[in-house]
C-alpha cells in the first residue's frame, strides 16, 4: 500500500508536523509527500530528505502561492487516485482543505488521530479529550489529519527520494488570497517547542505578559495563552492552547494565572511536566499539574526569572 | 440576501463527559444539552447582518433527534426567522449531514452558509469544508471577521500563524471561530416570538440521503489520566525541582 503525505512548508522549508504526518504514515508501507508551492524547490529538497519516504511530487505553480483551500484540494485530488490513504497533519491548513478531498472522494475523514491501530483502524480524541474514540473506516481509501503530539517526528535527514514534478490542476478559482497579518516572533513555535510557558486571565492585561516574556527568554521557552487571556484581547489568536486551538505537548509547559477549564486542558495535558502558577489552590489546573505553586504570579513569575 | 445557519444539539461545553462503562461510547442520560457554542457564534454573525441590512432572512437547519427542535428554537429565540429539523436519531457523520445540507442549499438557495467550525462533541472540524466542496463554493473557514460586497464577501480566518485574509465569490460558506463575535442572549420576549415561528420537519429520506456511517465506533476509552503532584512551597524549590526532573 501507499500513502501520499501533504507536506507543510512555506516554500523552503518543511514545517515539522509532516515529520509526524510521516510517521502516522508508515503503517501503510510506501510513502509518497505532496509539495504544493510557488518556487518551492527548496521545500521539495528538504522533504526529499525526510527519512522513509520514496517519491515527492512536485507542484510549483502560483497557483499554491497561498494555501487556498480550494486549490490546495484540487491538485490533492489531481493525484489521489493512486494512493490508498492521503495524510495530512491537523494543522490550520490540513484541517482546512483536507475535508474537501474527502468529500470529493465521497469517504469519511478521520480527524485528529493520535495512533493508528492497522491500516483501516485509528484512535482519536473526541469531547475535548475527555474520551478517546477507536474507530474502524468501511471506505476503500482513507483521509486522514495527524494529530502532531501522538506522534514521533521521522527523521528530516537520511532519505533520498525521487523528485518528481506535476502540473498545476486546474484552476477553481473561486477564491483569492488578500492578505495576512502574521505574529512576528524570535521565539519556537509553540507546537514544536520543548519548553511552553502560558498565561491565562491572571495576567490582567496584555503588557503584564513581558514578565511571562522574560521567562521564556531565559529557557528558550514559546509562550502560549487560554482563550480567557485571548478573547480579552492580551495577546493573539495564534497563542491560544486548547480543543479548538493548538494542540501542544511539549516537556514542560509552565500555566501562569491559568485556572484549567476543561478546554485548555485538553491542548496540553500531553505535556511532559506541567506546572501551575496559581493564587486560587482551589483551581483545577492543580489537579494536572506534577507541580504547583499557590502564589500571586505577579511576586512569582519575576521570582522564577530570577532563579533561571 | 438569505443565510443558512446550520445548528448542532450537543452536550453543553461546561460538562465534563463520562466514558460509559461498557466502552460503547459516552454517558448522554440526564446530561445538559445545548447548542454547539461555534454555532451560537454563527447564527449572531447571521444576525448582525441581518441588522445592518444586508441579510434579509436567515434560516436555521438542524440533523438530530426530536428535541433538536429546542436547539433550533434558541437560534430563533436569538432573532432568526425560521427553522428546519431533519430528524434523525442516530449519529452522523460530517459526510452525510453536507449531503443533506447541499439538498437543502438546492432547495432554499442561501447566499451564505454560516455555520461551527467544529462540534465540540465529534471535535471533526469537517461540515463546512465537505458542503463546499460538493457544492462546488469556496470557503472561509475559522472566521474572526466577515465583510460582506456586492458578489463577495471577506473572510479574516485564524490560522496558526496569525490571521489571514481571503475574498470568496458568493455564494460561499463560512465556518466560524471563536473571535467572531460573542453572542447575545435571547430576551424573554423573543423567546416567547420565536414559539410561534415555523420549523418544518423532514427526514432524510426527504432529499434521498443515506446516512450509513462510514465509521464503526469500536471502542470509546477514557483518557490515560494525570494524576494530580505536589504542591511546592516555594519558587526555588520549584526550580531545583525542574532541575532534578531535568526540564530546565
Amino acid at each position: 500500500m501507499t500513502a501520499l503525505v501533504f507536506v507543510e512548508h512555506d516554500n523552503t522549508e518543511v514545517k515539522d508536523a509532516t515529520l509526524a504526518a510521516v510517521t502516522a504514515a508508515g503503517a501503510f508501507g510506501d510513502i509518497h509527500l505532496l509539495v504544493a508551492g510557488s518556487d518551492c524547490g527548496a521545500a521539495a529538497e528538504a522533504a526529499a530528505k525526510i527519512a522513509g519516504v520514496s517519491k515527492v511530487l512536485v507542484a510549483d505553480d502560483a497557483a499554491y502561492a497561498h494555501p487556498l483551500a480550494e486549490e490546495l484540494a484540487a491538485i490533492t485530488l489531481s493525484v489521489a487516485d493512486s494512493y490508498d490513504a492521503v495524510i495530512a497533519p491537523a494543522t490550520t491548513t490540513g484541517k482546512n482543505f483536507m475535508p474537501r478531498v474527502a468529500a470529493a472522494l465521497d469517504v469519511a475523514q478521520i480527524s485528529d488521530i493520535t495512533e493508528v491501530v492497522s491500516t483501516d483502524t485509528f484512535k482519536r480524541p473526541i469531547y475535548a479529550g475527555n474520551a478517546i474514540a477507536t474507530v474502524q473506516s468501511s471506505d476503500a481509501k482513507k483521509v486522514i489529519t495527524v494529530r502532531s503530539t501522538g506522534f514521533d517526528k521521522a527523521a528530516s535527514e537520511g532519505g533520498s527520494a525521487t523528485v518528481e514534478a506535476i502540473g498545476a490542476a486546474a484552476q477553481v478559482g473561486v477564491s483569492s488570497y488578500v492578505g495576512a497579518e502574521l505574529s512576528k516572533s524570535d521565539r519556537p513555535e509553540l507546537t514544536s517547542a520543548k519548553i511552553i510557558i502560558s498565561g491565562g486571565r491572571g495576567m490582567g492585561s496584555g503588557e503584564n505578559f513581558a514578565i511571562i516574556e522574560k521567562v521564556a527568554d531565559k529557557l528558550g521557552a514559546a509562550v502560549g495563552a487560554s482563550r480567557a487571556a485571548v478573547d480579552a484581547g492580551f495577546v493573539p489568536n495564534d497563542y491560544q492552547v486548547g480543543q479548538t486551538g493548538k494542540i501542544v505537548a511539549p516537556e514542560l509547559y509552565i500555566a501562569v494565572g491559568i485556572s484549567g477549564a476543561i478546554q485548555h486542558l485538553a491542548g496540553m495535558k500531553d505535556s511532559k511536566v506541567i506546572v501551575a502558577i496559581n493564587k486560587d489552590e482551589d483551581a483545577p489546573i492543580f489537579q494536572v499539574a506534577d507541580y504547583g505553586l499557590v502564589a500571586d504570579l505577579f511576586d512569582a513569575v519575576p521570582a522564577l526569572e530570577a532563579a533561571l | 440576501m438569505k443565510i443558512m445557519v446550520p445548528v448542532k444539539r450537543v452536550v453543553d461545553y461546561n460538562v465534563k463527559v463520562r466514558v460509559k462503562s461498557d466502552n460503547t461510547g459516552v454517558e448522554l442520560a440526564n446530561v445538559k444539552m445545548s447548542m454547539n457554542p461555534f454555532d451560537e457564534i454563527a447564527i449572531e454573525e447571521a444576525i448582525r447582518l441581518k441588522e445592518a441590512g444586508t441579510a434579509s432572512e436567515i434560516i436555521v437547519v438542524s440533523i438530530g433527534p426530536k428535541a433538536a427542535q429546542e436547539t433550533i428554537r434558541t437560534g430563533l429565540a436569538m432573532g432568526a426567522d425560521r427553522g428546519i429539523l431533519v430528524e434523525h436519531d442516530a449519529d452522523a457523520e460530517p459526510l452525510a449531514i453536507a449531503k443533506v445540507l447541499k439538498a437543502i442549499v438546492a432547495e432554499e438557495t442561501p447566499d451564505i452558509v454560516l455555520l461551527g467550525k467544529q462540534a465540540i462533541d465529534g471535535d471533526n472540524n469537517q461540515t463546512g469544508q465537505m458542503l463546499a466542496q460538493i457544492l462546488g463554493w469556496p470557503q472561509g473557514t475559522f472566521a474572526s471577521e466577515v465583510v460582506v460586497a456586492d458578489g463577495s464577501v471577506n473572510v479574516t480566518r485564524e490560522i496558526d500563524g496569525g490571521l489571514e485574509t481571503v475574498k470568496l465569490n458568493l455564494p460561499a460558506v463560512i465556518t466560524t471561530d471563536l473571535r467572531l463575535n460573542e453572542p447575545r442572549y435571547a430576551s424573554l420576549p423573543n423567546i416567547m416570538k420565536a414559539k410561534r415561528k415555523p420549523i418544518d420537519m423532514k427526514t432524510p429520506g426527504d432529499y434521498g440521503v443515506d446516512m450509513a456511517n462510514r465509521l464503526t465506533v469500536l471502542s470509546v476509552e477514557e483518557p490515560s489520566g494525570r494524576e494530580a503532584g505536589i504542591i511546592v512551597e516555594s519558587v526555588e524549590d520549584l526550580v531545583s525541582k525542574l532541575k532534578e526532573k531535568g526540564v530546565i
